[in-house]
């Protein structure tokens, strides 16, 4: 079954990772990419991207049947999408046990619609 | 504030069944006979069920019907001689109607059209993958309580949404999205293997505390139900520690349960009044329970892995053997409070210390350290009715009698509230005033 792991997070953890050093941000990357390395190798892994900052974020929306853009994410929060991984695994423990893996901070697990 | 709600009318309502029709003519088929087989076959129903069909939210629907069934009309038919066929067979014809116009379940209805028995699997390990699923921490813990309890233990709806003290269209809602859930994300009908088992023994373990804790809490010598939660939670916890014989924390629950309800008949005075344990006649314990549970107690602890049930277990022993509460050994309960925030430190846990440590050490040591936790604790009622117990103590009687009516104010249980206004001594009028506010 296919799950969609949301790495999550508040606006201040993405003002932090803004603000690290490069020695800092290398090590948290490193950490990132050791993760979907691992699991690519154990083939749970079909796709997945970091984000660029909610800063970058464009919405579009219909209004009337007319598209509407406006700047920065749809729902305007405190929490942000820093990236997101999609998985192929057995159930939602096997997703479980990779979201508690990734260590870097809060995931959102969600399964996808069958098709 | 919406009380007074509860009480009477709602505690009563899983009983009205049986007081309005039923119980008169068919004087055989008792509470407890119709609780055995329930608890008895209901797991087996819905692991067998599950097996069949492949989806827990179906199979579990339509064992949940086949008792409903069996309660409308084993009062007046009388117990079958066998049961489990019956329920089985209630079921079996549910699925059936349920699932025929679905074509993806065209093989389903056939296998349960030929009465084929689910293949074999031992009825321990059915048992324990239905408790895990019931109680995966994916789903909201009153979901897992709900669930254990009709799965597990064969609790109808009604009788669930009556021991919560929650209408049965929200109770069954919270049902319904639950079994959902477990369908919708995948979540595993299996035991947890390896290092995930004992967590997941942990979450087991707080549903079956707390509905232990919903069932003693709330229950009073006034209160008839058809079911009693104190009751099956002890069954159940009984049954995983059956499934589960080598998990210490297990045994401490069970423990912590038993020395409960051995002292159970002192907590209610003749009037209903609840009596406090310093107050309490230590003559109605039930002392050859007391000493098996604590046997129990030592058998966890020669499994040399402690944990906070077996502590908490621990501190109830020490009161259960103590021949008055002036005579109690104080400085062990402290010592037992102490290594038991050391491995879970929470402000109700430090509350409970500072009861003990009042006696050890006084009641103005007791009021600072209780003190130190108004900010996390002042939504909870004992922490005000301990405050106002300790500056009672101090002789600082206006303060006592704020504190008190704060308490009042955050608690709906009929039994506790009669207690506070005992000690407040208010009358009625008081009360209607508040009402008001």
């Amino acid at each position: 079954m296919k799950y969609v792991l949301l790495f999550v997070g508040t606006m201040d953890d993405q003002e932090r990772f803004d603000n690290m050093s490069p020695e800092e941000m290398a090590a948290g990357m490193k950490l990132a990419e050791q993760w979907f390395e691992e699991y690519s190798r154990a083939g749970k892994i079909v796709g997945g991207e970091q984000l660029k900052g909610p800063q970058t974020a464009t919405t579009v929306r219909f209004q009337n049947g007319k598209a509407i853009v406006t700047d920065g994410p749809f729902i305007e929060s405190k929490e942000i999408i820093g990236g997101f991984a999609i998985v192929q695994v057995k159930d939602l423990d096997e997703a479980l046990e990779m979201a508690k893996a990734w260590r870097a901070g809060p995931v959102e697990v969600w399964p996808a619609v069958e098709r | 504030m919406r009380w007074p709600r509860h009480g009477a009318p709602a505690l009563s309502r899983s009983g009205r069944l049986w007081n309005d029709e039923g119980l008169t003519e068919t004087r055989n088929v008792t509470d407890a006979a119709l609780t055995a087989v329930f608890r008895e076959e209901a797991a087996k129903l819905t692991g067998a069920m599950v097996r069949l069909i492949g989806n827990f939210d179906i199979a579990e629907e339509v064992v949940q019907d086949s008792l409903v069934a069996a309660l409308e009309k084993w009062p007046a038919q009388g117990i079958p001689d066998n049961p489990g066929a019956w329920l089985m067979t209630a079921a079996r014809r549910r699925a059936i109607d349920l699932l025929r116009r679905d074509q993806r379940y065209a093989e389903k209805v056939a296998l349960l059209e030929r009465s084929m028995a689910p293949p074999d699997v031992p009825e321990a390990d059915d048992r324990l993958r239905l408790i895990f699923t019931c109680c995966h921490p994916a789903l909201a813990q009153e979901a897992q309580v709900a669930l254990t309890l009709r799965a597990v233990a064969g609790f109808t709806t009604q009788e669930i949404a009556a021991a919560f003290l929650v209408s049965e269209p929200t109770m069954a809602q919270r049902i319904v999205r639950a079994k959902r859930k477990i369908v919708e994300a995948n979540i595993p009908y299996r035991v947890p293997q390896g290092a995930e088992l004992v967590p997941r023994i942990d979450a087991v373990l707080a549903v079956l505390y707390l509905m232990f804790n919903e069932g003693y809490l709330s229950r009073g010598p006034q209160v008839a139900s058809r079911r009693d939660l104190a009751e099956d939670a002890m069954w159940l916890t009984s049954l995983v520690a059956r499934l589960l014989p080598e998990q210490a924390e297990v045994l401490g629950l069970i423990v912590l349960m038993r020395l409960h309800l051995a002292r159970s008949s002192a907590r209610f005075d003749t009037n209903g009044e609840i009596v406090l344990l310093p107050e309490q006649d230590r003559a109605l314990w039930d002392a050859a329970a007391i000493a098996q549970a604590v046997e129990v107690l030592d058998r966890a602890a020669a499994l040399s892995s402690p944990g906070p049930y077996q502590l908490q277990a621990a501190i109830a022993a020490v009161h259960s053997e103590a021949r008055s509460w002036q005579e109690t050994n104080w400085a062990q309960i402290v010592a037992l409070y102490d290594t038991l925030l050391r491995i879970t430190d929470t402000p109700v846990i430090r509350l409970n210390r500072a009861v003990a440590l009042a006696r050890m050490s006084g009641p103005q040591v007791a009021l600072g350290e209780v003190n130190d936790l108004a900010i996390t604790l002042s939504g909870y009622h004992l922490f005000h009715a301990t405050r106002a117990e300790l500056l009672d103590e101090l002789g600082e009687r206006s303060a006592a009698r704020e504190s008190r009516l704060r308490a009042l104010e955050l608690t709906e249980n009929p039994a506790e509230r009669s207690l506070l206004m005992r000690k407040l001594e208010v009358h009625p009028s008081v009360e209607d005033e508040r009402e008001f506010r």
